[in-house]
């Protein structure tokens, strides 16, 4: 059940941006920017984190997951260190993701050579 | 009845884009549900070894950039994201592919001013708007928890 529920959420998240891609003339960086001040919008008004609770990986995969994340831990960096929170929350929640997609970017640049399109 | 190439082209505008824009939703649909469903057996995976649930779930993020990476690296990612569409885009693999792409290509215009600077031409943007929209919401649940 609960991955058919991770399923069908991102699933249905993948759907909303197929619908930009096709619908708009938004790039994929615009979209994807789009997702993310999105997932901060939808958690901080409260709705993101029931999604996340019901769907699981459904809405954390999906990068409106990141800006959940980046919501969540800018709150809870507030509520631990006040004003100072502010400034560290939301990039110290993100670091995990963002690093990984450094090094294995760069571990991919080292031994794969890009293809002909 | 002749048809100028005009109205041709409408008719064929009113006619294509159904079907297609169908194609593309299912094949975004079922992509990226596939990725979302691959993200739950991993993070139930990671939990059953023992993880907490930030553990786990962050793991879950780092395994699925790592695969994207792979992916991206051998050529496979691009093929997908043919029919994959938002389904590739839209989860955090598509942000790997964003991150790992332009690193890949421009590795050849040297390490630093080639790779350094252009790894972060779509995932840059990602990450300066939602680290503001993260400080805007932080300023803003700050003061109301003041009030």
């Amino acid at each position: 059940m609960e991955y058919l529920k991770a399923f069908l959420v991102g699933g249905i998240l993948c759907a909303v941006g197929q619908i930009f891609i096709d619908r708009t003339k938004l790039t994929p960086a615009r979209i994807l920017v789009g997702f993310v001040v999105g997932g901060v919008i939808l958690s901080a008004l409260g709705i993101y984190e029931p999604l996340a609770d019901f769907a699981g990986a459904g809405a954390t995969v999906p990068l409106s997951g990141f800006g959940h994340l980046l919501a969540k831990g800018v709150r809870a960096a507030v509520n631990e260190k006040g004003l100072l929170g502010i400034f560290t929350g939301g990039i110290t929640a993100a670091s995990g993701g963002i690093t990984a997609a450094i090094v294995f970017a760069f571990i991919a640049a080292l031994f794969f050579k890009p293809k002909d399109k | 009845m002749s048809v100028s190439p005009k109205e041709y082209k409408k008719m064929e505008e009113k006619a294509a884009p159904k079907t297609k824009s169908l194609r593309n939703l299912s094949g975004a649909f079922f992509i990226g549900g596939a990725f979302c469903l691959l993200g739950q057996a991993l993070l139930e995976l990671y939990k059953n070894l023992g993880m907490g649930s930030p553990s786990a779930s962050l793991l879950t993020s780092v395994s699925l950039i790592a695969l994207s990476a792979v992916l991206t690296g051998i050529g496979v990612y691009d093929k997908i994201a043919k029919f994959g569409g938002g389904g590739t885009l839209v989860p955090i693999t598509g942000f790997a592919n964003a991150v790992v792409s332009p690193a890949m290509e421009y590795k050849s215009e040297g390490f630093v001013l080639g790779l350094g600077v252009k790894i972060f031409t779509v995932a840059g943007p990602v990450i300066v708007y939602g680290t503001l929209a993260s400080v805007v919401y932080g300023a803003i649940y700050y003061i109301m928890n003041k009030i």
